[in-house]
């Protein structure tokens, strides 16, 4: 005889703990749910109506300052703490959390044109327009102490910028040349030149610290070694690059931000084509500066807005604006990665936070698991015509949105007549160039 | 190399040039000198000029310019070939004379040199020296490329990718680098040092380090070990009591409520030989309690239940019990307290009898001697309650002890105290938990009857006869009639309350079992009587396999011997006080006079003897084996479960009618 016995696996329906869950047997096959699409499909609609509904990414603005904020530096060590020099040569330290100002140093005469903290954390340099460097530190003096610098470099010229390396005591300054500094000496280790145009930016690559970048008002992005003390190559835009900044997660990628509205992405293996090449703003951009993470950069530009590209898109996924904000001249995101800081010529440092609809402060576990799951509907969904509309809708001032029209109206000008006169030339004579290398007019070796 | 190339053809056209000259101005004048000088010079200007364009070549024209076309120290003129020397040439005549070998070799090799190419310009070289640096960075940077891909490949990063650890820096060495500067920081820090506050690591106070030293580590353990499970049991017996409280149940308060006041009793029989003042108040305190209960109506039988009782009473036995115990209550309530002495003499007794004979016994006398002794009621109460009060008398001493311990450690510290009383209420516990077994043993026996097993058996057996005599009532067997006519003077009563009515026909039932046996037990099995208790379903198949033995017993139906022989061991039951007689009705007293007839030519004692000695056995524990062969193992004939098994799920003491309860009704009695 044949005794047929229930035998069933405990594991599948006794918990190991009472903590658990109670496991609830389901049914996955497709078919008993007829409806699961159309309702993740309104999932993610209201998802995504939500997520707009709370992107207010506008946190706080630290004023202070009694000029335009031309320079923001980060602290390395702590989160809360940013510097920046303003164009009366004035340097200020906030407290991020508590959103004062800590400590104001007179630092200059004239612009603060450059500061940069020490990788440790505990002093920081600025160059002016008065042709000096100083160190200082970063607590404030103590009880009966002057506020003075640690060092101050009398240079013959005017110093536009200046970044300390990521791991020595050494750092670079830029003006008529490319100076590196040893901290120990008041004169310049190196100064490498080529050409002869003023030097606007220089910065050091965080990976191959060796590595630096610097960009001329003669429309000329430089690089050099340090090591062999040796400019690398330079490429030759069409217009001036105001600022680059290294990628902090790919040693050989950086961005420039070049004053024809466009953003470039390099490999300085090669140079004769960006990467990339990111076009949303309507003026010059200013300043850029990446994510911790290095997958998103943010920049800051003339048409009163920064906006956040991702690498590896030539469109911006997010524009921040304010009515107040004026032409905003440098922009820094946080090594938290969670905010952006921008300052700007009315006198203001904005903070803004990096994901605009984020909830901040601590997020229970279902509120996480809602946020995950809201996420990944979202990213499921994506691309239907009606989420998407939601998705990318933004509310632009008036004047950027004009700007835009005009210029693409522009383009496509300028486009019909690549075209026709592709149409009626010789078949062969006349080529497209491609956007990508439409802006590059050369690479010197 | 243009550049190179360019100025070697512009210098051969300028010797050329030269050439040309020097054949037109071979025959030189005087006349012409000055003038031609004047030529000469100015020719060689513009060569120079000329040759100055090209900025490399201008030192090797200075050589040239240097030597005068006429007279050449190093330039061999070929004058008159118009060709250019070749070393060959020289070479020529310098074969046949052996004396200018070592001219000859310098000249080969001269001939095999080659000129030294000239240095590149500053730019090129600079050019040249980024190129490479290019290279050789663009390849250092490709070392990067399969983290940048797999970076740029992940379909997730967790950042930071490398967590590092954060370094506490110790106390000290803060401290060491600092000082105090402001005088808020002084004054903190001369506070500190008045109280002589170290900085440094242990950052204790003297007086701080002294209080840790006071007391070993293992002490310390201990006594806090101590107080650690001290506290757990209060909290334990805090919760306990609390549980306790909240039960419901007003026989389980009521079983409290007793114990309370047996202890109370008990307690003051002490006080009363250690401190009789006291003992007084105590007495008093007793005596205004009786006096209450006299005023009051309580136990009186007036209330809504006794009345509903009342009522009920005419046909419950069970309720008029209860309202006869109600009034034993009363009366003992309102006894006035006896003196001690009598008091222990009746316990005396009372224990005495317990040891001669089992109450069933007992209570047989008496039926022998008086009237039937089945539908006595409380005659025994007494005996009962003294039994209640038995496992009392055991832990008393436990209490005694306690409390002397108690005495003896009072110079302790607290926690001793408290680790004592707890001591104290867990033996007092353990006490009014025996309490309560006896109580609920008590229980389980119907109340106010005059002897509780008696009444149990009674019942069983009545509730058998009941269920025969309904059999037999349809079939109306050919035996006794007259006994069925007795049961059909009062048919209703038999349906309500079987107990009662159903009693005589038990010796028709037994004559009829063996017929029914014979013409078929199915009948029996047919009717299966609706009957809430076990027992009784339990018992009623099993008496048919019983029948040919009750054949032989009923042939011996009365023997006088018997009884006459259970009759000697008991006269002292007599003592036991009869309570309320007088108080049963008149239908009771139908009923008894019913019964008599009924049990007239039975030998009811001595089979009610044996059915009971049956059930005291089923009554006592068992070895019940539960082991299940072959669950797990191997299992069949001769095969014995292992012993592990056995010890796992296998044998417990069971009481009977638990048994009863696991196997079913096919347990053998």
């Amino acid at each position: 005889m044949k005794v047929k016995m229930l035998s069933r696996n405990p594991d599948n329906y006794v918990r190991e703990t009472k903590l658990d869950l109670q496991r609830v047997p389901r049914n996955y096959d497709p078919t008993l749910h007829p409806f699961e699409v159309p309702r993740e499909y309104v999932r993610a609609l209201n998802a995504t109506k939500l997520e707009r509904v709370f992107a207010k990414p506008f946190l706080a603005s630290l004023d202070g300052h009694r000029d335009g904020v031309n320079c923001l530096a980060k602290h390395p060590k702590s989160l809360a703490t940013v510097l920046s020099g303003a164009c009366d040569g004035e340097v200020r330290i906030w407290n991020l959390t508590k959103r004062k100002c800590n400590r104001t140093i007179q630092a200059h005469e004239g612009f603060v044109r450059g500061i940069c903290t020490r990788f440790c954390g505990t002093s920081f340099f600025t160059v002016g327009d008065d042709k000096t460097v100083k160190q200082w530190k970063m607590d404030g003096p103590s009880y009966g102490e002057e506020e003075e610098p640690l060092h101050t470099i009398l240079g013959k010229t005017v110093y536009t910028g200046i970044d300390h390396h990521w791991k020595e005591a050494v750092f670079v300054t830029c003006g008529q040349q490319v100076d590196i500094w040893d901290e120990q000496r008041t004169s310049p280790v190196c100064s490498m030149t080529w050409g002869f145009d003023s030097i606007s930016s220089v910065k050091f690559n965080p990976i191959e610290t060796f590595l630096l970048g610097s960009c001329a008002s003669d429309r000329n992005i430089v690089l050099y070694d340090m090591r062999q003390s040796t400019p690398l190559k330079k490429v030759i835009l069409e217009m001036r690059t105001n600022t680059i900044c290294w990628n902090p997660m790919e040693a050989f990628i950086f961005t420039a931000a070049n004053e024809d509205y466009n953003l470039y992405t390099f490999d300085m293996r090669a140079l004769d084509t960006p990467v990339m090449v990111h076009m949303d703003h309507v003026s010059a951009v200013l300043d850029v500066d990446y994510s911790p993470t290095g997958k998103e950069f943010v920049s800051a530009s003339f048409d009163k807005s920064i906006r956040i590209f991702p690498v590896d898109k030539s469109r911006s996924r997010e524009v921040y604006h304010t009515k107040r904000m004026q032409h905003v001249i440098c922009v820094k995101w946080t090594s938290d990665s969670k905010y952006i800081m921008c300052g700007s010529d009315e006198m203001n440092i904005r903070l803004w936070k990096a994901n605009a609809s984020e909830k901040l402060g601590v997020l229970t576990s279902r509120e996480k698991a809602a946020k995950d799951y809201n996420q990944k509907l979202k990213e499921k969904f994506q691309h239907h015509p009606h989420i998407k509309r939601i998705a990318r809708h933004r509310h632009l001032p008036k004047s950027i949105y004009s700007q835009i029209q005009e210029q693409r109206i522009m383009k496509e000008a300028r486009r019909r007549k690549e075209v026709n006169r592709l149409k009626h030339s010789k078949p062969g004579s006349v080529s497209i160039v491609s956007e990508k290398k439409k802006h590059i007019v050369a690479v010197v070796k | 190399m243009n550049v190179v190339r360019a100025a070697e053809s512009l210098l051969a056209l300028s010797q050329q040039e030269e050439l040309e000259d020097l054949s037109k101005d071979d025959p030189l004048s005087p006349s012409e000198d000055e003038g031609d000088i004047d030529g000469e010079r100015k020719h060689q200007k513009l060569l120079e000029a000329i040759s100055s364009l090209d900025g490399k070549n201008r030192r090797k024209l200075a050589e040239r310019s240097e030597a005068s076309l006429k007279v050449s120290e190093f330039n061999v003129t070929s004058e008159g070939s118009g060709e250019k020397l070749v070393l060959s040439d020289l070479l020529g005549p310098v074969k046949t004379s052996s004396s200018l070998a070592a001219v000859k070799k310098q000249l080969n090799r001269v001939k095999s040199k080659k000129t030294v190419e000239l240095p590149l310009n500053k730019e090129e070289v600079e050019r040249i020296h980024r190129e490479v640096a290019f290279n050789k960075t663009s390849q250092a940077l490709s070392k990067w490329d399969p983290i940048v891909l797999k970076n740029r490949q992940a379909e997730q990063l967790v950042f930071p990718l490398k967590k590092e650890q954060s370094v506490f820096a110790p106390i000290e060495h803060v401290l060491s680098g600092w000082k105090a500067r402001t005088p808020l920081e002084q004054e903190v820090f001369n506070l500190l040092h008045k109280n002589k506050q170290p900085v440094t690591d242990p950052l204790l106070t003297p007086v701080e380090k002294a209080s840790l030293k006071a007391m070993s580590l293992e002490d310390a353990k201990v006594r806090r070990a101590e107080l650690q499970r001290a506290r757990a049991l209060q909290s334990y017996y805090e919760a306990r009591a609390r549980r306790e409280k909240k039960i419901k149940s007003k026989k389980y308060h009521k079983v409290l409520k007793k114990g309370k006041a047996r202890k109370a009793l008990k307690e003051f029989e002490k006080l009363r030989k250690v401190n009789p003042t006291a003992a007084l108040e105590e007495l008093e305190k007793i005596e205004k309690a009786r006096m209450m209960e006299r005023m009051s109506l309580k136990h009186q039988n007036s209330g809504k239940w006794a009345k509903s009782k009342a009522i009920m009473a005419k046909y419950d036995l069970e309720a008029r019990q209860a309202m006869q115990e109600q009034l034993a209550r009363n009366k003992e309530l309102t006894q006035k307290l006896q003196v001690a002495s009598d008091s222990e003499e009746e316990e005396e007794g009372v224990e005495e009898e317990g040891e001669l004979v089992p109450d069933a016994v007992n209570e047989i006398q008496m039926d022998a001697n008086g009237p039937n002794p089945w539908m006595l009621r409380n005659h025994s109460r007494g005996t009962k309650e003294i039994k209640v009060q038995d496992p009392e008398q055991l832990p008393e001493p436990v209490a005694h002890e306690a409390s002397e311990n108690e005495e003896e450690e009072r110079p302790g510290a607290e926690e001793e105290i408290l680790l004592n009383e707890f001591e104290e209420r867990r033996s007092l516990r353990k006490k009014s938990g025996l309490n309560q077994d006896a109580e609920l043993v008590s229980r389980q026996e119907p109340k106010g009857s005059s002897s509780q097993e008696v009444l149990s058996e009674l019942r069983a057996l009545s509730q058998k006869l009941n269920k025969e005599s309904q059999q037999s009532g349809k079939q109306n067997v050919s035996s006794v009639r007259t006994v069925l006519a007795v049961q059909r003077e009062e048919p209703t009563e038999a349906e309500e309350e079987p107990l009662l009515l159903q009693r005589p026909e038990r010796a028709h039932t037994l004559e009829e079992l063996e017929e029914l046996g014979k013409e078929g037990c199915f009948q029996n099995k047919e009717v299966p009587r609706p009957v809430g208790e076990g027992q009784q379903s339990e018992r009623n198949p099993d008496n048919q396999p019983d029948a040919p033995k009750e054949k032989k017993r009923k042939e011996q139906m009365i023997d006088l011997q018997n009884l006459l022989t259970t009759k000697s061991p008991s006269v002292k039951s007599l003592a036991v006080p009869m309570t309320v007689e007088e108080l049963e009705d008149e239908e009771e007293r139908d009923q008894k006079q019913m019964i008599k007839e009924a049990f007239a030519g039975d030998d009811v004692i001595r089979d009610f003897l044996k059915e009971k000695r049956e059930a005291v056995e089923a009554s006592k524990p068992k070895d019940v084996d539960l082991t299940l062969p072959g669950w797990g193992e191997w299992g069949g004939m001769g095969l014995k479960p292992s012993a592990k098994k056995r010890r796992r799920c296998g044998c417990f003491h069971i009481h009977s009618h638990t048994i009863g309860n696991l196997k079913g009704p096919s347990r053998p009695l």
